[in-house]
């Protein structure tokens, strides 16, 4: 009998000490999980100063990666950005809060066309507001790849650039890239589609010199790849450090993605994560995200106060033609999202 | 002859082990972020690593994690020794077989049980399941190094105080302790060693706005190798040789003292 | 000893919430069906092709590395015993130090090394020589493992060799051993503990690593560490990446097994 009271005891004790001081804390804080490095720390500073909100930021490198950390409550975040597929998955899910547009005042500053463009995810505008915007496309060496004119997907096939490919390391990418090569959907759940552009893919392998996510940029930067993936974000950054480098739309059409913020139903503190999100839609405060990512800002007021080199190049505000050739990526059923799986582990087991 | 060959096979290993360390420490003093071209001298990216509140909160969660698992698991496992040796042979048997457990598992299959079975508690993620999950691996290795320092002459001898008048407690304090010591000590070294050096069950049992060293640079070097990462390395280093010389030259006039 | 059972209590609370309770939890994952109900194809699922092909490669590059710690691990146990390298703490303190270094840093490092821009090639450029492909390529898998786990290779043996008493040595050789037949019959079979436990020590985080894969392999070197990764953060299947996680466990039950009956029989197969 005493030993099993001792044990108990333990047991309590060891509760306790798992309970107390996880979340410490309940007010003044806000729990934001995004994309890695993705938006200015100098924001989020001005943000805490002004508002006295604690901001603890956690990120993830992939939307896949993020989606059961909230679907089990492994933890609760306050805020999320994540992609238009996802929004639009874990609003079938019921797993976000409607924002309250009576608090985001500075919600006008975003351009139409891109809320417009939301709404193929989020009808109504209900549940999301955008972010940022990016077109995938290719990034090439102009020095490295000679006198080949890079305008479509399928110069990622060229053995001429054996070693030096780089791409994705995301499943859903690299076939949006292979079916637009063969003229599919890139959202499509054809098993026998899917499987040609495995096939694609794999043939594709041997030619690779490296499956990277964001990484891309940086052997693009230092030379060590001729030809890579990326979205258009990048390509300032690349071009900085290297001034061979050039971005293309291929004419097959790609993906984009709309990143909006977003606030799941675990959120502890909707009233802050609305201020915050509010905050993040101020023109000044965009613009400062814009410089610091140079991605395509869907804020209309900080485009104005963007630098005018910039503004005109077509690789970060795209064109209405250009937009008009992009989709977004669409969830799948769990069912179609096993076939993709399964083509995949076989296009890396190769 | 012969010696001479044998040192040189110790350089070369040495070299091997602490070459790359090396060359992280020269390009974190690198101007340039260039990896193979060494431009100027700069500590810049030492303000970058300073001034980021991800890289800082990390390192604190690093050390504080590892010192209190290794305290609590040392405390625990020392108290599991003193308990398990009144126990059945057959109940001692299984005892072991369960502590060896976490240290034979393969750290991927640890970790992901641990995870598991937090979900399926409703436990969040953070700090506490990562502590938690630090002091349940590193218990064995305490229990391996204590253990071996309590045979039959620690009974003895605890015996005999207790038949000279000595106290229980005293009787403990003056002769088991002393005898279980350097046990207990490296069973600490070994987990605290242990808890810096994971990953991988850190990746599976962290939650919100928790980082440590290794989960973070896993993020960080996906997006790509920033020269701030290097400053951290050679920050860790400095710090690891600092305390483990303390350590080690406490052992050194332990050693003196005890002859 | 007369001390009381209930020392123990803590110990076994974390016995039991902190080993038994998440082995039940991944078993019952794993053989629990997507959409409810028991089965076994999570457990089968390791004998498709694909994650036949991954295990495959994981053997293989886990043998390699653990092969090669060895070879390095047990000649500098032995030259560390007979060199005045210096006490035995030092030793220790030098072989632990790249430990306190977080592994992944040490990864990192060799990520800085071999990179087509790298440090090796950045020096092969100065000297007017033609630059190395080394990274994403099994080679580079290989090596890292093996600077990650040296350092658990290297201690237990050195361990065991310290423990040798060099009067034993003396007397084989008194009795007219020559010293091959000496390290056989004598330094090798005193070691086989330390060796035993160096090569689990090695051999299974190197089975089951996705990391070093990831960082070194470019997304090219796909070992099962890697999938049970992906099943669990990429295509949220938690039901398949247990059910392979609890087949990893029988992987180190039978490599366990495996190693007692071998070290019992085959002393002296190294040298």
């Amino acid at each position: 009998m005493k030993k099993i009271k001792w044990v108990l005891a333990a047991v309590a004790v060891l509760g306790m000490m798992l309970c107390t001081g996880c979340r410490s804390g309940e007010n003044g804080e806000i729990y934001v999980y995004s994309y890695g490095d993705y938006f200015d720390q100098e924001a989020i500073a001005d943000f805490e100063d002004e508002t006295g909100i604690r901001v603890i930021q956690d990120t993830y490198d992939t939307a896949e990666e993020m989606y059961p950390v909230i679907e089990k409550g492994t933890a609760d975040y306050d805020v999320i950005i994540t992609s238009d597929y996802m929004i639009e998955k874990m609003i079938h899910h019921k797993m976000l809060l409607e924002v309250d547009k009576k608090n985001l005042p500075a919600l006008k500053n975003i351009d139409s066309r891109y809320m417009k463009k939301s709404e193929s995810f989020d009808p109504g505008n209900r549940y999301s507001v955008p972010y940022m915007v990016g077109v995938s496309g290719i990034i090439y060496n102009k020095k490295m790849v000679g006198d080949v004119k890079i305008d479509s997907w399928g110069d990622l096939w060229n053995p001429k650039f054996k070693d030096s490919i780089v791409m994705p390391d995301s499943v859903r990418d690299d076939f949006m890239i292979a079916l637009r090569l063969l003229g599919y959907d890139q959202n499509t759940s054809n098993e026998k589609e899917i499987k040609a552009a495995a096939e694609l893919l794999k043939k594709q392998k041997p030619l690779v010199y490296k499956y990277a996510n964001d990484s891309a940029r940086d052997l693009l930067a230092d030379g060590s790849a001729a030809i890579g993936v990326v979205w258009n974000g990048e390509y300032i950054y690349t071009k900085d450090l290297n001034p061979d480098v050039e971005f293309v739309i291929p004419k097959e059409g790609t993906e984009f993605f709309v990143d909006s913020w977003a606030i799941p139903k675990t959120s502890k503190n909707k009233a802050n994560a609305e201020k915050f999100i509010n905050y993040m839609c101020k023109a000044k405060v965009a613009k400062k995200n814009f410089d610091y990512l140079y991605y395509t800002t869907p804020n209309e007021a900080a485009m104005k106060l963007i630098e005018k080199k910039y503004r005109k190049e077509e690789a970060i505000f795209p064109t209405d033609e250009t937009l008009d050739m992009c989709d977004t990526l669409k969830t799948l059923d769990t069912k179609t999202t096993d076939l993709y799986s399964k083509y995949w582990k076989e296009v890396k087991a190769k | 002859m012969k010696k001479f060959f044998g040192n040189l096979y110790i350089v070369i290993i040495m070299l091997f082990l602490y070459l790359p360390i090396l060359t992280l420490i020269v390009l974190s003093f690198n101007e340039a972020k260039s990896m193979s071209v060494f431009t100027r001298f700069s500590l810049k990216w030492y303000g970058e690593m300073f001034h980021s509140k991800l890289i800082l909160g990390a390192l604190v969660n690093t050390f504080s994690i590892a010192l209190l698992a290794a305290l609590i698991a040392t405390i625990i496992g020392t108290m599991a020794v003193i308990g398990i040796d009144g126990m059945k042979q057959s109940t001692q048997m299984v005892l072991m077989g369960c502590n060896n457990i976490p240290m034979l598992n393969a750290d991927i299959v640890t970790g992901i049980a641990l995870m598991l079975s937090f979900l399926m508690f409703g436990i969040s993620l953070g700090y506490c399941t990562i502590l938690f999950s630090h002091i349940t691996f590193c218990i064995p290795y305490v229990i391996l190094s204590v253990r071996p320092r309590m045979n039959k002459a620690t009974d003895t001898l605890f015996e005999a105080a207790l038949d000279l008048g000595a106290s229980r407690g005293y009787a403990f304090r003056k002769v088991v302790l002393p005898e279980l010591l350097p046990g207990i000590a490296s069973g600490f070294l070994l987990s605290f060693t242990m808890s810096i050096d994971d990953f991988i069950i850190t990746h599976f049992t962290r939650g919100a706005g928790i980082n440590t060293i290794s989960t973070l640079i896993y993020s960080e070097v996906k997006i790509g190798i920033r020269p701030s990462l290097y400053a951290l390395s050679t920050v860790i280093f400095l710090i690891a040789l600092v305390v483990l010389l303390v350590v080690n030259w406490n052992n050194i006039k332990n050693e003196r003292t005890a002859a | 000893m007369t001390f009381s059972k209930k020392w123990s209590a803590p110990f076994i609370v974390f016995v039991i919430a902190g080993t038994v309770i998440p082995i039940l939890s991944i078993a019952y994952y794993g053989f629990t069906a997507r959409g409810g109900g028991i089965t076994l194809d999570n457990i089968t699922a390791m004998f498709s092709a694909n994650h036949m092909q991954a295990l495959g490669l994981s053997l293989l590059l886990a043998l390699v590395s653990t092969l090669v710690c060895l070879i390095v691990a047990f000649p500098m146990a032995i030259v560390l015993r007979d060199s005045k390298f210096g006490k035995q703490g030092f030793t220790i303190f030098v072989l632990i130090l790249p430990m306190w270094m977080n592994f992944l840093l040490r990864t990192m490092a060799w990520q800085v090394l071999l990179e087509r821009a790298g440090v090796i090639n950045g020096i092969l450029q100065a000297l007017g020589l033609p630059r190395q492909e080394m990274m994403n390529t099994p080679g580079a898998v290989v090596l890292g493992m093996v600077y990650d786990f040296l350092p658990f290779m290297i201690l237990p043996i050195y361990n065991a060799v310290m423990k040798i008493d060099s009067h034993l040595i003396e007397a084989a050789y008194d009795l007219g051993a020559g010293k091959a037949y000496m390290y056989r019959k004598v330094i090798l079979p005193l070691c086989v503990p330390g060796i035993v436990s160096g090569i689990t020590m090695v051999f299974i985080p190197a089975l089951t690593t996705f990391v070093i894969s990831n960082m070194l392999g470019g997304g090219k070197v796909n070992l099962i560490g890697n999938i049970i990764e992906q099943e669990f953060t990429v295509n949220s299947n938690w039901y398949l990446g247990s059910g392979l996680s609890l087949v990893m466990m029988v992987f180190i039950i039978i490599s366990m097994v495996l190693l007692e009956k071998f070290d019992k029989t085959g002393e002296g197969t190294f040298i």
